[in-house]
């Protein structure tokens, strides 16, 4: 019963968000109909359509599998957006020093040198916290703002494509990186690169992690009962800044992998984090979220983000809607599915308060309780 | 109105799927009466008082409240109709005074405005004739648990109700208090008042109540007087067979002093010295019972041993002669220290963990249950696990259930295994029956006995001076941090204790 509705409610959530979208189409004149035919069409209409699906879902299996880590720990983690430049950052920095190592080498290594900067970034505010207390929630939004900086001026300075210097455009980006490390295609003719396998497997491991190994089960236990886990030994303040630099290091992976399997092979800036990062640093917490924060329920989610901003692309192209239309209803999924949680856990409430009445186990446990009080 | 029960309930049954709750209760309580319901987790008692406050109604029985029959629906008809309950756990809202307190629900005799003044009048009127040295005007938080308490007995005062029910009102309560709350409810029932006293405390059982219904299993087992009844006898009638509520301590030859704490000394959570220039030994196969008001410094002597609170420099504490006052949990665990929190939820166990997590909690990173490649050995710890909770009488239905969902004594069972098959050199058990019930504690005391005949060193703690007199072979009282005296247990009395424990140190008369 509660599982079944666990998985339920999100799906509804998601068709009612749909239902509103159909609304704002009708309301200016577009057949919701065509809408959706559109928007399908886009996400999974051709192997190409797909593959940019899978692409776009990339960087959110890695940053809400790395969300779902903090959050088991009870931290958390909206440092995405400063950790994926970070990851990218370092990747770049290290693909431009050592442009002439083989592919072989060169796709691990910038893929770990993603790994080690976002896991530096994750562990700033990790450290804070454990051993002074600092809030999570405002030095990783912090940090966000502090690594834009810090990547407008690598990008206009010291990284800076030095044609654009000779030419006088001064465009902040680097040069064209290393063909050896360009992320390789996994399936031939269709442009689905690596960094695709490379994210789920990563949100395999971290199943793994938080399941089958002593590290993710000291993890689990800080998540749930600081005191406990201290009064048994383990090191709360060390598993809190583990947990963060973990997550930290997933969403430094999706910026390597950004930068590596763009079409471009080079890091580019706007400006803002969005212009690098598509918002996926925040979009994966949602993601996560919407997964249940099980890393594995991540995957799917992920794909169906990915699918909803493939397929809003196609939607504004083919209804001639205007831009504003397609990132309002994925808005509006994201305020449904957000809340929807919300909704699963009152219902989890309400079941458990049921099943604690029925029946004298009730007693037991307000006893137990009472007794621990 | 004096012959003839003030509450009756009669033949009440209560099903719930695949259990019976209550079967054929009949409980009724006269004016001037304090009718004790006595019976372990889950026997049935709750269940009777919510059918009582119109929670659930029965499938089979009838109420009769003052004559009539009647159907309570809610809460709030059972307190229109004169009940009141006292809950375990408070219900009040810290912040607000006293008088708010008490007038919160209540219409206001000048509505829509408060008429504080007036309640405030009445509180100290109830207050002056029930000797409950209320005051109205302070805010809740300000106030001590045994006054918090008071506030609690106040409100259904307030409302008059002629019948009270409290639910385990002593649990939280010092013995000071617990004698002044008696007096109190002496006083209420002297002006015809009905009482319901829910507890497990056997001695105050004995103490207070006029009659005595035991319940097991969701039936009646017993009913009687104090005076026609004996400890031994109510813990049988509760448990269904003969119980020791003091267990036999074989002779043990005393060992080496296997924990030492010198001069220790602990800062409290409010940064003022809880314990100060402490100095004990405990031996190897010797239990040492620290007894004490809580709050006197025993929480902290036990965080400082377990190495979760960093005592004053110049504190040591030895273990087998090496001293680990630098050394963290973890580094102490290693060197044999077992530990039982006093707050069994909090710091004993982690509630949203299964069982089986539970029980590995400690040893989870060890050979035995992690292989080489760093994942877990599922096979060893389902194994480990299972013969645990079957060598330590663990009632659960599955090793995977969550231990939130076990009743207090059960998980502190799961607490006790996890601690107790490391074979610990130094062991601190503290409060290691509160709240747990009786078959659950004759277990418990049985684990460490036969911990005290391994030689373990035992550091006892525990508000139950029954308990301290039972298990001990010295006692320690501590009194406002610092140890008054330690005591032989074969010299010791309640008395003496009790008095040390309030501080007197001379010997009276």
């Amino acid at each position: 019963m509660k599982r079944f509705l666990g998985a339920s409610i999100p799906l509804l959530a998601a068709g009612i968000a749909f239902l509103f979208g159909a609304i704002m189409l009708l309301a200016i004149g577009a057949s919701p109909w065509e809408g959706l035919k559109a928007l399908l069409d886009g996400a999974f209409g051709s192997w190409d359509r797909l593959a940019a699906t899978a692409i776009k879902a990339t960087p959110l299996i890695l940053v809400g599998a790395g969300i779902t880590i903090a959050f088991r720990t009870s931290v958390v983690n909206i440092g995405g957006e400063g950790q994926i430049v970070a990851g990218a950052l370092l990747s770049t920095s290290v693909a431009l020093a050592v442009p002439d190592l083989p592919g072989i080498l060169l796709v691990p290594v910038v893929l770990i040198a993603g790994l080690v900067g976002g896991a530096i970034v994750g562990a700033i505010p990790g450290a804070l916290k454990a051993y002074a207390s600092v809030n999570e929630i405002l030095s990783t939004i912090m940090l966000n703002i502090v690594m834009v900086q810090l990547m407008n001026y690598l990008l206009r300075g010291p990284l800076i494509d030095p044609r654009e210097v000779e030419a006088g455009t001064r465009i902040p980006q680097t040069e064209r990186l290393s063909d050896n490390a360009s992320l390789p295609n996994i399936v031939p003719g269709v442009r689905l690169h690596l960094g695709v396998l490379v994210a789920v497997l990563a949100a395999v491991a971290v199943y793994i992690l938080l399941w089958r190994t002593p590290l993710g089960f000291r993890l689990r236990a800080v998540g749930h009962s600081p005191d406990a886990a201290r009064a048994a030994g383990i090191n709360v303040k060390a598993n809190i800044t583990m947990a963060l630099s973990m997550s930290g290091s997933l969403g430094g992976l999706a910026g390597a992998i950004l930068v590596f399997g763009s079409e471009g092979q080079r890091m580019v800036t706007d400006g803002s984090s969005t212009g690098f990062t598509g918002s996926a640093g925040f979009n994966g917490i949602v993601a996560a979220l919407f997964g249940g924060l099980h890393p594995l329920w991540t995957i799917p989610s992920s794909f169906l983000f990915g699918a909803l901003l493939t397929g809003a692309t196609n939607l504004q192209r083919v209804l001639q809607v205007p831009a504003p239309i397609a990132i309002a209803i994925n808005g509006i999924v994201v305020v449904f599915v957000v809340s929807s949680g919300r909704i699963r856990e009152k219902l989890d409430r309400m079941l458990d308060a049921r099943s604690e009445l029925d029946g004298p186990s009730g007693d037991d446990t307000a006893t137990a309780k009472g007794a621990s009080a | 109105m004096s012959s003839q029960p003030m509450l009756e309930m009669r033949g009440i049954t209560k099903r719930f799927p695949g259990v019976i709750a209550n079967q054929d209760v009949s409980f009724d309580v006269s004016a001037g009466e304090v009718h004790t319901l006595l019976g372990e987790n889950g026997a049935g008692k709750s269940t009777l008082m919510k059918i009582l406050f119109g929670l659930y109604q029965p499938d089979e029985g009838e109420v009769i409240w003052q004559g009539a029959p009647t159907t309570i629906t809610s809460p709030s008809e059972a307190i229109d109709a004169g009940i009141g309950m006292v809950h375990q756990h408070f219900m009040l809202v810290p912040t607000l005074t006293v008088a708010e307190n008490v007038a919160l629900g209540l219409a206001s005799g000048r509505r829509p405005l408060t008429d504080l003044g007036a309640v405030s009048d009445r509180i100290r009127e109830i207050s002056e004739q029930h000797g409950l040295a209320v005051d109205p005007s302070v805010e809740v938080w300000r106030l001590s648990v045994g006054e918090r308490q008071r506030v609690e007995i106040m409100k259904a005062l307030y409302r008059d109700a002629r019948l009270l029910v409290l639910d385990e009102p002593t649990a939280v309560l010092t013995p000071q208090e617990v004698d002044d709350l008696f007096v109190i409810l002496r006083r209420m029932t002297s002006e015809g008042r009905g009482l319901i006293f829910i507890s497990h405390k056997l001695h105050e059982v004995m103490a207070l109540s006029d009659r005595i219904t035991v319940l097991r299993n969701g039936r009646v087992t017993g009913q009687t007087v104090p005076a026609e009844s004996s400890r031994e006898q109510l813990a049988e009638m509760m448990v269904g067979r003969a119980v020791k509520l003091t267990p036999d301590r074989p002779d043990v030859t005393r060992g080496a002093a296997r924990l030492k704490v010198n001069q220790l000394s602990v800062q409290g959570d409010r940064g003022t010295l809880a314990v100060e220039n402490v100095s004990f030994d405990v031996f190897g196969g010797e239990i040492l019972g620290i007894a004490g008001v809580s709050g006197n410094g025993q929480r902290e002597i036990a965080e400082a041993v377990a190495g979760l609170r960093s005592p004053v420099s110049g504190s040591q504490i030895l273990f087998d002669d090496e001293n680990v006052a630098n050394l963290n949990t973890k580094q102490r665990r290693a060197r044999g220290l077992a530990y039982v929190p006093e707050e069994r939820m909090k710091d004993g166990a982690v509630g949203d963990f299964s069982v089986s997590e539970n029980l590995i909690l400690v040893d989870h990173g060890t050979d035995a249950f992690t292989s080489s490649s760093g994942l877990f050995k599922f096979d060893a710890i389902k194994r480990h696990c299972s013969e645990l909770v079957e060598r330590f009488a663990v009632k659960t239905p599955t090793i995977d259930t969550q231990t939130s969902n076990l009743s207090g004594g059960n998980i502190q069972k799961v607490i006790m295994a996890r601690e107790l098959t490391a074979e610990p050199t130094v062991l601190i058990a503290s409060q290691p029956t509160r709240g747990v019930d009786i078959g659950s504690a004759e277990y418990i005391h049985s684990q460490l006995i036969a911990q005290r005949a391994r030689g373990t060193a035992t550091l006892l703690i525990s508000e139950d001076l029954d308990e301290v007199l039972g298990l001990s072979d010295r006692i320690a009282v501590m009194f406002d941090g610092q140890i008054i005296a330690i005591v032989d247990a074969d010299d010791a009395t309640r008395e003496g204790i009790g008095l040390l424990m309030a501080g007197v140190v001379e010997p009276t008369g």
